[in-house]
């Protein structure tokens, strides 16, 4: 975007995945800068949530390259050679980057307060009193400060997801992922969601937010990007991309969704 | 005490008491299969009991019931005994907690993305499942003839260490081994079913969160395949406790080898195995209750209220019958219903 100067947070060239011979990713270019949120729209099949899960490797990329924060994902250049991360090394470098799920992906097993701090504890070696306390203002946040022993089936959807972005948020990311975080909830619990997604973009947060909610994508939006078949159609200003689209495809995806 | 619960059952309904319209009174179903079945019931009950407890026995020159249960009463606690019970729980114990370590790598190796690593796992689970665990404990007991003695060195190299096999393997640590090696390719496919079970989200969303893949298994996927892993374990256990008797055969004085060995010599073959029966039921019992507790433990999460323990039951029963119930509370007590 405009921050010309700065490393772009996320950038992709010619990325490329396939499942089997199923080639879901047609050579991506994509930069997010730091502070920008980025809404990827498109039909379900098109690869957003599959460029979503490559950019902090849960799914490895077949060609092209992609950066996190100025650095390869999942490999190390030496020269021309590239070289596999250690498994240490990936975990290191997933820790920073937090990912919200559609199905919330909560353990059950575990307390909402015990959601939220097993990831400072376990993996950042966090102190467990501190965590505990930094748990405790970031349910505040997301407005759940009443439900921190509760366990995960026994609040609603819109409370599930809320405390995800409290656990996600807990790891002090500085790049987040939402995929599709709303498309598994009741209509009247979107709001509760989306306004907590709303507070952390105007903190400058850096998002990159799969989703069907044009809405969000128009006001919270610093760009949108809609992808078909695997490649990106159109990329812009959310409101000129929304208002004037230039593919048919969009138009027709647009009339469809809004 | 009456005066006041009944007094309180007719406060509750005072709200829209005018509304509701009066209870429904109907002559109910009759079921008179149900009083034909019940007699047979309680005549076969009466019958047993009879046979049991009050009958005589039926041999000549001897007097007594015809259980013998003067004899059983002999035995139960006999320090023979005892020292067997002594010898089936540390088999037990020893082979379960084997066992389950076994079971849990295997389950893993099992997972693995190895395809080498996976197959040994698979081959082993297929040969010490496809073979008699009696056999086994035999093999164990007698693998002397083939390695009499046990080498620790480098592979094809010299040895630095040796001792002798049939010192470390007596009777009782050949069939610990055996019965430890067969529980292992069992369990790893219970531990193995419970880890699939496990939405594979569970494991994304900690590998998200940056978790190895280890502590994504032992801190997310393994409590959660604890559930369905513990009532078939549970299973295994009772199994084990009296699989444990096959032992007798390299001469173990496990429980039933213990009373076996006393009806060799006294002939009171029926009493002595009353005497087994009544410890092995002692000792399932226990363990049921044990199962109960822990599946307890592990059902955190998964339901919205926790089953009563028997305890909490009993308390609970104990204060409905005390007036101390306040509407208030009745309604969070029916909530839990729903």
């Amino acid at each position: 975007m405009s921050n010309a100067g700065s490393t772009p947070m996320v950038k992709a060239e010619h990325v490329h995945k396939s499942f089997g011979s199923l080639e879901v990713l047609k050579g991506i270019d994509l930069e997010v800068a730091p502070g920008e949120v980025m809404c990827l729209i498109g039909a379900s099949g098109s690869g957003k949530s599959t460029f979503l899960r490559l950019i902090n490797h849960l799914e490895k990329l077949d060609a092209g390259r992609l950066w996190v924060d100025g650095e390869l994902v999942g490999y190390r250049q030496v020269g021309d050679k590239l070289y596999e991360l250690k498994d240490k090394e990936i975990c290191s470098k997933r820790s920073e980057i937090a990912m919200v799920f559609q199905r919330f992906n909560l353990f059950p097993h575990l307390s909402v307060r015990e959601n939220v701090t097993i990831g400072p504890v376990k993996v950042k070696h966090q102190n467990a009193k501190e965590a505990a306390q930094r748990a405790e203002s970031l349910l505040e946040r997301v407005g759940l400060s009443d439900k921190i022993a509760a366990y995960p089936n026994q609040l609603s959807g819109g409370q599930q997801q809320r405390v995800a972005i409290a656990r996600a948020l807990a790891m002090d990311p500085k790049l987040m992922l939402f995929d599709e975080p709303t498309s598994a909830l009741d209509p009247e619990l979107v709001g509760e969601v989306l306004d907590v997604m709303r507070g952390l973009a105007d903190e400058g947060m850096t998002m990159v937010v799969v989703t069907h909610e044009m809405g969000f994508a128009r006001e919270v939006g610093d760009s949108l990007v809609f992808m078909d078949d695997g490649q990106v159609l159109e990329r812009g200003n959310p409101k000129e991309v929304l208002m004037n689209p230039q593919h048919e495809r969009l138009r027709s995806f647009l009339s469809k969704v809004l | 005490m009456s005066e006041e619960s009944e007094s309180t059952a007719y406060d509750a309904p005072v709200t829209g008491a005018s509304s509701r319209p009066a209870s429904i009174t109907a002559v109910p179903v009759r079921h008179p299969w149900r009083w034909v079945g019940s007699l047979v019931l309680l005549v076969l009950g009466a019958m047993l009991v009879n046979t049991l407890v009050f009958s005589q026995t039926q041999q000549p020159h001897q007097s007594g019931s015809r259980f013998g249960w003067n004899i059983v009463g002999t035995y139960l606690f006999s320090s023979q005994v005892l020292h067997g019970v002594v010898i089936t729980i540390e088999l037990t114990v020893i082979s379960m907690v084997a066992g389950i370590l076994i079971g849990v790598l295997l389950a893993v190796m099992r997972l693995s993305k190895s395809r080498l690593i996976s197959s040994v796992a698979w081959g082993y689970i297929w040969f010490f499942r496809g073979t008699p665990v009696l056999v086994q404990i035999i093999f164990w007991f007698n693998i002397a003839a083939l390695y009499p003695v046990l080498r620790l060195g480098i592979p094809f190299g010299p040895s630095l260490y040796t001792v002798d096999v049939n010192s470390i393997l007596t009777p009782i640590v050949a069939g610990a081994l055996a019965l430890s090696l067969n529980e292992g390719a069992y369990m790893s496919e219970i531990v193995r079913a419970g880890i699939i079970s496990v939405d594979e989200g569970q494991a994304e969303a900690a590998h998200s969160l940056g978790m190895s893949r280890l502590s994504a298994l032992r801190l997310i996927v393994l409590p959660q395949a604890m559930r369905l892993i513990i009532p078939p374990t549970g299973n295994e256990t009772i199994s084990m406790l009296k699989t444990t008797s096959l032992v007798s055969v390299v001469a173990v004085s496990d429980l039933l080898e213990a009373t076996n060995s006393i009806s060799a010599q006294n002939y009171d073959v029926i009493q002595l195995l009353i005497v087994a029966s009544l410890w092995y039921l002692a000792m399932t019992t226990v363990l049921s209750v044990g199962q109960y507790y822990l599946e307890r433990h592990y059902a955190r999460g998964s339901t919205r209220e926790l089953p009563l323990t028997p305890m909490q039951q009993l308390k609970r029963n104990i204060r409905h019958v005390k007036p101390v119930v306040t509407p208030n509370e009745e309604r969070v007590i029916g909530a839990d219903h729903e």
